[in-house]
C-alpha cells in the first residue's frame, strides 16, 4: 500500500489559506447580484424578472435579498443589465434570535466543534457542497471542525433542504436528542426561505418553521467557502455578513 | 412481449384530462422508435389492471401512481406506503388529483413518532436493523430496513421519499420557464441533463429549430457534467472502502471540475444554463478550449487512479463479486444507465434515441458483464473517458453562429423529451396548456429505476458489503424523490 503514501505526498498542499487569508482561486463561488441605484422603470423590469422575489424595489433602485436569490441569472443575463454581480463568499448572518446566552459556545468549543449535517429534502447541491469541505482544498478538519452520524456527540446542527413533510418527526428527534450548548445552522435559499420549492403540500418553507436557526448561509447552493464561514460565524471566530444588501449601503461592499 | 421485440419500458404517466389517460411509454434500439401504450378510464372509475407482473419495472410506477392519484391497480401484489408515508398520511389523500390545491399545506394527522418497521423475515436469529434517514455524513435522507441472520443481509427495503418535495405538482400551474428551475434542482449532480430534457419536451410542443452551435454545446456540457458524475461516483466508492488516499485524489478532481463548471458557466452545478432554443450565454470557442484541455488533465490523473486502483489487492477484494446483478435481473427490473451496463444490458439514450446531435459523434458505450461492484467501478472509469473524448472532439470545432434561437413562442401541446442522463435515461413528458402554463410535469428519473433494482445486488451478502455495494450503484435519493 505504500504507493497511496508516496502518492499523497507527491499530491502537496492543496488546502486553501481561507480564513487566515482569502481565497482567489477562480470558481469558488456563483456570486450575488449587487444592490444598485436606478431608474424605477429599470428597477421594475429587474424585479419582474426574478422568479424567486430576491430583488425588492427600494425608492433609489433595487435592494437584494440575500435569502432568496436562487444564482437564475435571469437578472443578468440575455439584457442589458445595470446590476452587478459579486464574487464573494462571506455571506453568512448571524440571526438575532441566536443571541441566546444559553445557546452560546465556550472557549472549549474553540477547536473542536462535532457536526450532524441533515437533509430536509433539497435537490443535492448543498449536501454536496458540504461534502466538498471534507476535499484537500477546503480540509475542514484543520479548523477543528468534524462531522459526525451522531447527534449525541453533536454540537452543530447543519440543515439543509426545504423541510419536507417526512423530515419533520427525524429532525425534530435529531435536534432534540443533541446535548446543550446546541446551535443550528441552516444551510441554502432553501432552508432559509424555500427556495424554488416555496412553502407547499410538501415544504414547510424553511428550517426556522421547526427549529430556532442562529446562523443562516444563503445561496442556492452555498460554495463550499461560503459554509465555512457559517461555521466559523456559529462559533463566533468570524464576524457575520448582512442577509439584506440596499442601496443605501456602500454599494459592492462585499464583505457587508 | 415488449422484450422480445426489443423495446425498453421508459415509464408510466398519468394524466387527469377529460378522462383518466394511461401512457406506458416504451423505447426501441437504434432504428427503432417510441411505443406509447395507451389506455383510457372514465373520470370516476379507478380501477385499472396492473402490468407489473408483464413488465416488472412498472412496479414501482404503479405504487407510485396509485399514492399519488388514487387509481388502484389490481393484481398489484404491494400497494400504499410508498411516496406518502403511511404513519404521517391519510389514507385516501391523492395530491396530484387535479381537485388537490398544491400550493397550501396539508392538514393531516399527527405523524406517528413512534413509528416502527415491520419484520418479515421469522427465521431463528433474524434481525431488522433499521439505518435512516439520518444516517453516516452528509447523506441524503432514506430509510433501510435491513433484516439479517448473523452475518449476512436476507432482506433489503429501502424507504424513500422522505425528500419528496413534489416537484410534479408544483411545476402545475407555472409558466413553462420557471418548471426549467425546479428541473435543474431534482438532482443538482444532473442538473444540465434534466434542464436539457425539459427543453428538448418544449421545443418539440413549440417546434423550436435549436441553432447548430447551442446543439454542440449543448453536448460539451452534458458530457462534462457526466465526467463530473462519475468521478463523484468513483470517490464515492473509494470512500466507501476505507481507502481515504484514493478517495481525497478523487475528491480534489471533483472540485476542479466545479470549479470549472464555475469559471465555463458561472454555476458551480451548471444552473442558469439551459434555456429553450439553447443556451443562455455563449461560451465562446477560446473557453472551450481551455475547458477541454483541462478535461484532458483531469482524465489523464483520473486514467492514473484506475491504474493504482486495479492493482490494489485489499481494495478488490472488497468489490469483486459483491453485489452481483444479471443481465436477466437488470433488464426485467429496467435498470439504466452504467449500472444497467455494468450488467452487460447496454441502454443508452444517446444511442438508441439520438439528441441534440449526438448521432453525429464517434463515441463508443462501454459495457461491462460481470455485474459486479468491480464492472460498475470500470464503468464508471470508462465512460469518463468516452466523455473525454466527446468533450474533445465537440470542443475542437463548435459551429459558429447563435447560441439561441429567438424569443419562444408558447403553443399548447404535450411532448415528451429525453437525454442519457449520468445516471442514466431520463423522461420528462410535459403539457403546456394556453401561454406556456405547465398543466402537467412528468419526471421519470434514472435513480427511480435503478433503486428499485438495488435491493438485488444488496441481499444476499454480508452486512459489510452494504455500503460498500450502496456506493457502487451511486444512486441520488433526490432524483428518485423528486
Amino acid at each position: 500500500m505504500s504507493q497511496w503514501v508516496i502518492k499523497g505526498l507527491r499530491t502537496g498542499v492543496k488546502s486553501t489559506r481561507y480564513p487566515r487569508a482569502e481565497e482567489t482561486a477562480a470558481g469558488i463561488s456563483p456570486g450575488l447580484p449587487t444592490a444598485a441605484t436606478l431608474p424605477l422603470e429599470v428597477a421594475q423590469s429587474l424585479v419582474a424578472r426574478c422568479p424567486a422575489d430576491a430583488l425588492e424595489l427600494a425608492p433609489a433602485g433595487v435592494d437584494v435579498n440575500l435569502r432568496r436569490c436562487i444564482h437564475c441569472f435571469r437578472c443578468v443575463r440575455g439584457t442589458n443589465s445595470p446590476l452587478g454581480w459579486e464574487h464573494s463568499y462571506e455571506w453568512a448572518t448571524a440571526v438575532s434570535g441566536g443571541n441566546d446566552q444559553k445557546r452560546q459556545f465556550g472557549p472549549a468549543f474553540d477547536r473542536s466543534v462535532h457536526i450532524l449535517v441533515v437533509d430536509t429534502g433539497d435537490c443535492g447541491a448543498c449536501l454536496n457542497e458540504v461534502r466538498q469541505l471534507n476535499n484537500p482544498y477546503y480540509n475542514m478538519h484543520r479548523l477543528g471542525f468534524f462531522l459526525t452520524p451522531t447527534p449525541r456527540h453533536a454540537d452543530v446542527l447543519l440543515v439543509v433542504g426545504a423541510l419536507t413533510d417526512h423530515m419533520r418527526v427525524p429532525l425534530r428527534k435529531a435536534y432534540d436528542a443533541m446535548p446543550s450548548p446546541k446551535r443550528v445552522v441552516a444551510v441554502g435559499a432553501c432552508a432559509l426561505s424555500g427556495g424554488i420549492f416555496g412553502r407547499s403540500f410538501m415544504c414547510a418553507g424553511g428550517v426556522a418553521e421547526l427549529l430556532p436557526v442562529d446562523v443562516e448561509v444563503p445561496g442556492d447552493p452555498p460554495p463550499p467557502l461560503a459554509i465555512l464561514h457559517g461555521l466559523l460565524v456559529a462559533v463566533g471566530r468570524k464576524p457575520p455578513a448582512r442577509l439584506h444588501r440596499a442601496v443605501s449601503d456602500s454599494v459592492g461592499n462585499a464583505s457587508g | 412481449m415488449f422484450s422480445d421485440l426489443h423495446y425498453s419500458f421508459g415509464g408510466l404517466v398519468v394524466e387527469q384530462l377529460t378522462r383518466w389517460e394511461l401512457r406506458y411509454v416504451f423505447y426501441g434500439g437504434p432504428g427503432a422508435g417510441w411505443l406509447h401504450v395507451l389506455t383510457h378510464l372514465a373520470p370516476s372509475d379507478y380501477r385499472v389492471p396492473s402490468v407489473s407482473r408483464l413488465v416488472h419495472a412498472a412496479d414501482w410506477h404503479e405504487r407510485e401512481v396509485e399514492d399519488l392519484f388514487g387509481l388502484v391497480f389490481e393484481g398489484h401484489p404491494r400497494l400504499g406506503d410508498f411516496v406518502l408515508h403511511d404513519d404521517a398520511w391519510h389514507e385516501g389523500v391523492a395530491p396530484m388529483r387535479k381537485s388537490f390545491d398544491g400550493r397550501q399545506p396539508v392538514t393531516h394527522r399527527a405523524p406517528d413518532q413512534n413509528w416502527k418497521p415491520r419484520q418479515i423475515v421469522e427465521e431463528a436469529g433474524a434481525f431488522l436493523m433499521p439505518i435512516g434517514p439520518i444516517y453516516a455524513t452528509a447523506t441524503g435522507p432514506v430509510h433501510f430496513q435491513l433484516e439479517t441472520v448473523g452475518e449476512d443481509v436476507i432482506r433489503v427495503q429501502p424507504r424513500l421519499f422522505y425528500a419528496y418535495r413534489g416537484l410534479e405538482k408544483i411545476a402545475e400551474g407555472r409558466r413553462a420557464e420557471d418548471v426549467l428551475l425546479i428541473a435543474e434542482r431534482i438532482s443538482a449532480t444532473s442538473a444540465f441533463a434534466h434542464s436539457l430534457a425539459v427543453c428538448q419536451a418544449v421545443e418539440r410542443i413549440c417546434h423550436m429549430e435549436v441553432p447548430p452551435r447551442a446543439r454542440a454545446l449543448r453536448i460539451f456540457v452534458a458530457e462534462f457534467e457526466r465526467l463530473r458524475h462519475h468521478v463523484a461516483a468513483i470517490e464515492g466508492i473509494c470512500e466507501s472502502t476505507g481507502l481515504a488516499v484514493a478517495a481525497a485524489q478523487a475528491s480534489i478532481l471533483e472540485e476542479d471540475l466545479l470549479r470549472l463548471s464555475c469559471v465555463l458557466t458561472g454555476h458551480r452545478y451548471l444552473f442558469g444554463l439551459g434555456t429553450f432554443g439553447g443556451l443562455t450565454i455563449n461560451l465562446d470557442d477560446s473557453a472551450c478550449n481551455r475547458a477541454a484541455a483541462q478535461v484532458r488533465e483531469v482524465a489523464e490523473k483520473l486514467s492514473r487512479l484506475e491504474r493504482m486502483l486495479s492493482i490494489s489487492s485489499s481494495f478488490l477484494d472488497r468489490l469483486e463479486e459483491v453485489g452481483h446483478v444479471s443481465a436477466g435481473e437488470a433488464g426485467d427490473f429496467g435498470l439504466v444507465g452504467p449500472i444497467a451496463r455494468a450488467s452487460g444490458v447496454s441502454r443508452d439514450m444517446r444511442k438508441a434515441q439520438p439528441y441534440s446531435g449526438y448521432d453525429q459523434i464517434e463515441f463508443e458505450v462501454p459495457h461491462e458483464s460481470e455485474g459486479d461492484g468491480y464492472a460498475r467501478l470500470r464503468m464508471f472509469f470508462r465512460e469518463a473517458a468516452q466523455s473525454v473524448r466527446i468533450i474533445s472532439t465537440v470542443g475542437q470545432a463548435v459551429p459558429g453562429g447563435q447560441v439561441r434561437a429567438p424569443e419562444v413562442s408558447f403553443r399548447p401541446g404535450a411532448a415528451l423529451g429525453w437525454v442519457e442522463a449520468p445516471r442514466g435515461a431520463a423522461l420528462h413528458w410535459i403539457r403546456l396548456g394556453e401561454d406556456g402554463v405547465v398543466d402537467r410535469y412528468r419526471i421519470i428519473t434514472p435513480s427511480f429505476a435503478n433503486w428499485h433494482g438495488f435491493r438485488l445486488a444488496a441481499e444476499n451478502f454480508a452486512f459489510q458489503d452494504f455500503p460498500i455495494i450502496l456506493a457502487t450503484f451511486a444512486l441520488s435519493v433526490h432524483e428518485n424523490d423528486r
